[in-house]
């Protein structure tokens, strides 16, 4: 069940783009930012706010790989994987995570406090290697630094 | 206009603007391709058509270009040769393979297969991807559709058809990147009723025809035949598949002015009833212990005797059988004492909808310009529910208006993405008025719920507001006023207008107002077109041939007149409430029935006789478009089955009418009745027995059909002859000719290379435009073009609810409302189960509740269903389905009173 403040700020933002469809993304923007994902029963509720049937919101939300269908730790790490951040060190980075963690890309740890997805560019080549975790970024990753941030996130 | 395209050095001439894929294909090139389709057109997703375009003489080098995006413009220079255009090719199909399982001879569509036959055209021959392949979990699709993801190329066709051509919103694609998924967000059944169609629109098997699997075989093993459609009037092109004395499957043929590409779920999957435990193989003689199997001979000597001794006979035909059939049944009884078993209401409905089309000035359209038409109104009819393709044709109807749009801005028709881009919202003016909402709601500017006569005064003031000369209708309210000058206007300012209504409101009054609007258009000098709806598939037919109704039977009974009735595939017992069909049975000394499946008429009949269904007989079914088509044998029948016209021949000889002994073949019954006024035509439905092409007869079974000589093995080891057919120029065999017969004889789709349904292309003129070699069908009526446009005198009052007082409408459902198609089980799985519709404040206040008991009586009908509660049903209305197994039979619409089971006010 979605809750009271989540239907009228979906409504609001329906009110807001003119045309329901049109809100959709931010509709499961709303449910997700609440609940860290978007799961089926929010999915099929959602859908019939922004006028649309659950196979054509779902069609959007397994499009946008920032909308999260499946339940995700408490924080999301992004690494990038794209060109510059490959030529500089995604692989180590990645390595790393994986070896701290002992989760790779699309897992979430046992405790449920991180979720390592990729991600294509994050707009900080100039600091490449780099990952976001939640709405912070990160660059110039090296392992030691991996470590320090890692422990900022509990 | 015409452009001189130069493909691979060599001039050719082609329709300017047309994209080149389209003109490659329609000149015979090979020219592989997955997105596009003839129906869908181009978006350039797949980039499999490939071609290279040249500057001038001297550019040697050119460009790589997509032939579906591309426009042909005159002096034009491309290349499908090319090396580089080649390799191109090779490389898509080769990428488009690495995730595909490889797993044809498991695979239902190996062997008619488009990606099968593209990686073949492209040379692509060998993997070289080392990698893992992506896979999918599938889905439960109900009945009809099978799935199986991992086949899939991601061409997008099937989210393309479903939603933009079918007006379906449950199927979608899921995911991104090398992950797209294509399917509904849960299991379950498709929703829509042309979900059949996924099945021919996928390249490859991700779809297939859930029922073939049940009983498969691979095409190249199915005898096939043209055959038409038995399951509502519009009389859709079929081509059914057999083996082993079974239908395995029906697929759609190809008739440009009628059905398309396409066809609705009841058509495609309602055939399995041909394999019922139900048929009728044997004749049978009603005897103290029941029912039991007789010799023909002596069914037919027995019934001959009835008919030599002086017996007084009457002759029950039906409008679900063929020409032939109620021809045949008329001779053998007499004109006089022939009636068609339908009720004196539905009658009265047909002739009224005949009447309106053979003496009025305007013209049916054919379901291609119900397509092309930017503008509808439909008055009365649920055609989502009656004539399914009636309502894809109008989905197709409501683009236009985002084609005529794109056009503003340069952009071609065939341009799919940039037109829907351009169209956004826009689309054609529809309006629909009905008693209950429809699976056609959301493509209408403007929707009505109202009894069929406010639907009715609807349409009559629609034709005051277009002409001052049509009758005034009084008491109008103000909202349909309004209304009216509305709809009026948007009528007129199209182009191509058509109005649809029917028989399915059960009210004449519907029908006029329909004719009444489609006449103030024409007095207007507008471009006006009336498609009206029909019951059955050989209504019209019926209708043409004459011939009293049920009523008339009846009281030639209760006068004591009949000694014999005979009834041809008609079950009374759908037409009339089981009382009346009783005292009708009851009043007989001796009753004969012909059928197809055991039914409550069969049961009665001292004498039934098993007849041939669509597909083991040669026929002629008229459509409501007034299009006589002809339907053939795709296989012999087995054991004592045989065509109903050759049983009351044998009847009738037997009896000493000798003049029936000249009927050896259909051919010679059909130019019997085409000396029937209006039936002129109907021998030009199709090529006669005589027919040869190149000497040859045209084989039913294609030229790799295997087992020919092992199928009967376990019966025999000698194989024995081929059965004979000497009513049509088709031959049970592989042998005889193997190109292009004319098209009301083409029995499958296939050209070397081509082995997927897309060989389709190798028998159009133009690809997308009809298959060479004259119409398949002819149209029987016309309009008389010096015809008055008349209007109808008598305008019902308004329908006012009153209290305790109610009116019971049919409300009709694509499955389970029509009588052959029920008996298949995907079809009996998708009825719904008998209820008994009120309006929301109805139910309330009646104390109902969604489920309930309640009680209906109709008359001295009465019967208790549970209610079901529809949202916008107009109140003071009762909804019954329609045809629906388990519900009584009531002539509708009609008064009547319901009340709740578990007490409540009455």
């Amino acid at each position: 069940m979605l809750t009271e403040s989540e239907k009228e700020e979906i409504a609001e933002e329906v009110k807001r783009a003119g045309h329901a469809r049109a809100a959709c993304v931010d509709a499961l923007r709303i449910v997700q930012r609440r609940r860290g994902w978007v799961c089926d029963e929010a999915l099929r509720e959602v859908a019939a706010l922004v006028d649309m049937t659950p196979a054509e919101l779902d069609s959007v939300a397994t499009f946008y790989s920032l909308i999260y269908r499946k339940p995700v730790g408490r924080h999301v790490i992004l690494l990038c994987d794209s060109v510059v951040c490959w030529v500089m060190g995604h692989e180590t980075a990645l390595e790393h995570l994986t070896r701290r963690l002992g989760i790779t890309l699309g897992e979430t740890t046992a405790d449920g406090r991180f979720t390592i997805l990729p991600t294509a560019c994050l707009g900080a080549c100039d600091r490449a290697p780099a990952m976001m975790v939640d709405e912070e970024i990160h660059g110039d990753l090296t392992p030691e630094k991996i470590d320090r941030i890692l422990e900022q996130y509990r | 206009m015409v452009a001189t395209l130069h493909i691979d050095g060599a001039a050719y001439s082609v329709k300017e603007g047309q994209n080149l894929l389209q003109a490659c294909l329609s000149l015979g090139f090979n020219l592989p391709y997955f997105c596009w389709h003839p129906a869908m057109h181009s978006v350039g997703a797949c980039r499999q058509c490939a071609v290279k375009q040249f500057k001038d003489e001297k550019d040697t080098r050119g460009k790589i270009i997509m032939s579906c995006m591309t426009p042909a413009t005159e002096g034009m220079r491309i290349s499908i040769e090319d090396p580089e255009a080649r390799a191109f090719r090779a490389g898509v199909i080769e990428a488009l393979m690495v995730n595909h399982p490889h797993d044809c001879p498991v695979c239902d569509e190996g062997g008619e297969c488009h990606l099968q036959d593209m990686t073949v055209m492209t040379g692509h021959v060998c993997r070289r991807a080392r990698v893992r392949k992506r896979t999918h979990r599938n889905q439960d699709m109900g009945p009809f559709v099978n799935h199986e993801m991992n086949r899939c190329i991601a061409c997008y066709r099937c989210v393309r058809y479903y939603r933009e051509l079918a007006g379906g919103r449950d199927l979608d694609v899921f995911g991104w990147h090398h992950h797209v998924y294509f399917g509904r967000q849960v299991d379950g059944p498709l929703e829509s009723e042309f979900s059949g169609n996924l099945v021919e629109v996928c390249p490859t098997g991700v779809f297939t025809d859930k029922t073939l699997k049940g009983h498969y075989a691979r095409k190249w093993d199915l005898q096939t035949a043209p055959s038409v459609c038995v399951h509502c009037s519009l009389g859709c092109n079929t081509i059914p598949g057999e083996r082993y004395g079974e239908l395995r499957r029906v697929r759609n043929r190809f008739n440009e002015e009628v059905n398309g590409y396409f066809l609705c779920d009841r058509g495609r999957y309602g055939y399995e009833y041909e394999n019922s435990d139900l048929r009728l193989r044997h004749p049978l003689r009603l005897g103290a212990e029941g029912p039991r199997p007789i010799p023909s001979a002596e069914a037919v000597s027995y019934v001959a005797g009835l008919l030599r001794n002086g017996g007084r006979v009457l002759g029950i035909g039906s409008p679900r059988a063929s020409l032939e059939g109620n021809f045949a049944l008329r001779a053998l009884v007499g004109a006089g004492r022939f009636f068609i078993g339908w009720p004196e209401r539905e009658r009265a409905l047909v002739t009224t909808a005949l009447r309106l089309l053979r003496e009025g000035a305007i013209r049916t359209p054919c379901l291609r310009e119900v397509r092309e038409a930017d503008a509808a109104l439909a008055l009365g009819e649920d055609v989502s529910n009656t004539a399914p393709m009636l309502a894809f044709a109008l989905r197709q109807c409501a683009m236009q208006r985002k084609i005529k749009v794109a056009a503003a801005f340069g952009i071609a028709p065939w341009d799919s993405d940039a037109v829907r881009l351009v169209g956004q919202d826009e689309k054609s003016p529809i309006f629909i008025a009905t008693p209950c909402g429809t699976r056609l709601d959301d493509i209408a500017t403007r929707l009505w719920r109202a009894a069929p006569e406010e639907i009715a005064r609807l349409g009559f003031a629609v034709a005051k507001a277009l002409d001052p000369d049509a009758p005034e209708v009084p008491d109008l309210s103000d909202e349909a006023k309004s209304s009216a000058r509305d709809i009026a206007a948007a009528l007129r300012e199209a182009e191509r207008p058509v109005v649809v209504s029917g028989t399915g409101a059960g009210s004449p009054a519907v029908l006029e107002a329909a004719g009444a609007v489609a006449a103030a258009l024409r007095r207007l000098g507008r471009n006006v077109q009336l498609s009206l709806v029909l019951p059955e598939c050989n209504s019209a037919g019926a209708a043409l041939l004459g011939g009293g109704s049920l009523a008339g039977a009846l009281s030639e009974v209760r006068k004591g007149q009949v000694d014999t009735l005979i009834i041809l595939e008609n079950d009374l017992y759908r037409r009339l409430n089981a009382e009346a069909a009783d005292a009708l049975l009851a009043g007989v000394k001796h009753l004969m029935v012909l059928d197809h499946l055991a039914n409550a008429t069969t049961a009665r009949a001292e004498v039934a006789l098993p007849c041939a269904t669509f597909a083991e007989s040669e026929g002629t079914l008229v459509s409501q478009e007034g299009r006589a088509q002809r339907f053939f044998a795709v296989h012999p029948a087995r054991g004592e089955v045989r065509e109903s016209w050759r049983w009351l021949r044998e009847i009738g000889m037997a009896a000493g009418q000798s003049e029936m002994a000249a009927w050896q073949t259909t051919d010679d019954l059909i130019q019997t009745l085409s000396q029937e006024p209006g039936l002129s035509g109907v021998k030009e439905a199709a090529p006669g027995r005589e027919f040869r092409a190149a000497g040859q007869k045209i084989p039913r079974q294609p030229h790799r059909y295997s087992g020919r000589t092992a199928m009967g093995a376990d019966v025999s080891v000698h194989e024995p002859p081929p059965p004979e057919d000497r009513d049509s120029p088709l031959a049970f065999s592989m042998e005889g000719y193997q190109g292009q017969p004319p098209a009301a004889l083409v029995p499958r789709y296939w050209a070397p290379g081509w082995n997927s349904d897309h060989a389709l292309n190798k028998f159009q003129g133009e690809v997308g435009g009809a298959v060479r070699g004259g119409p398949a069908g002819v149209r029987l009526i016309e309009p008389a073009a010096d015809a008055p446009a008349r209007y109808a005198a008598e305008i019902p009052p308004p329908f006012q609810p009153a209290e305790g007082q109610w009116l019971v409408v049919a409300l009709h459902h694509v499955f389970g409302s029509e009588e052959l198609s029920a008996h298949t089980p995907g079809v009996a799985q998708l009825a719904p189960r008998p209820y008994l519709g009120l309006s929301p404040e109805d139910a309330q206040r009646c104390g109902v509740g969604e489920g309930d008991p309640v009680e209906l009586a109709v008359g001295s009908s009465v019967q208790q269903l549970p209610a079901r509660i529809i949202p916008g049903l107009p109140r003071g209305l009762l909804g019954l389905p329609a045809g629906l197994a388990g519900v009584k039979v009531v002539e509708l619409p009609a008064g009547g009173r319901v009340r709740s089971v578990t007490g409540g006010p009455p």
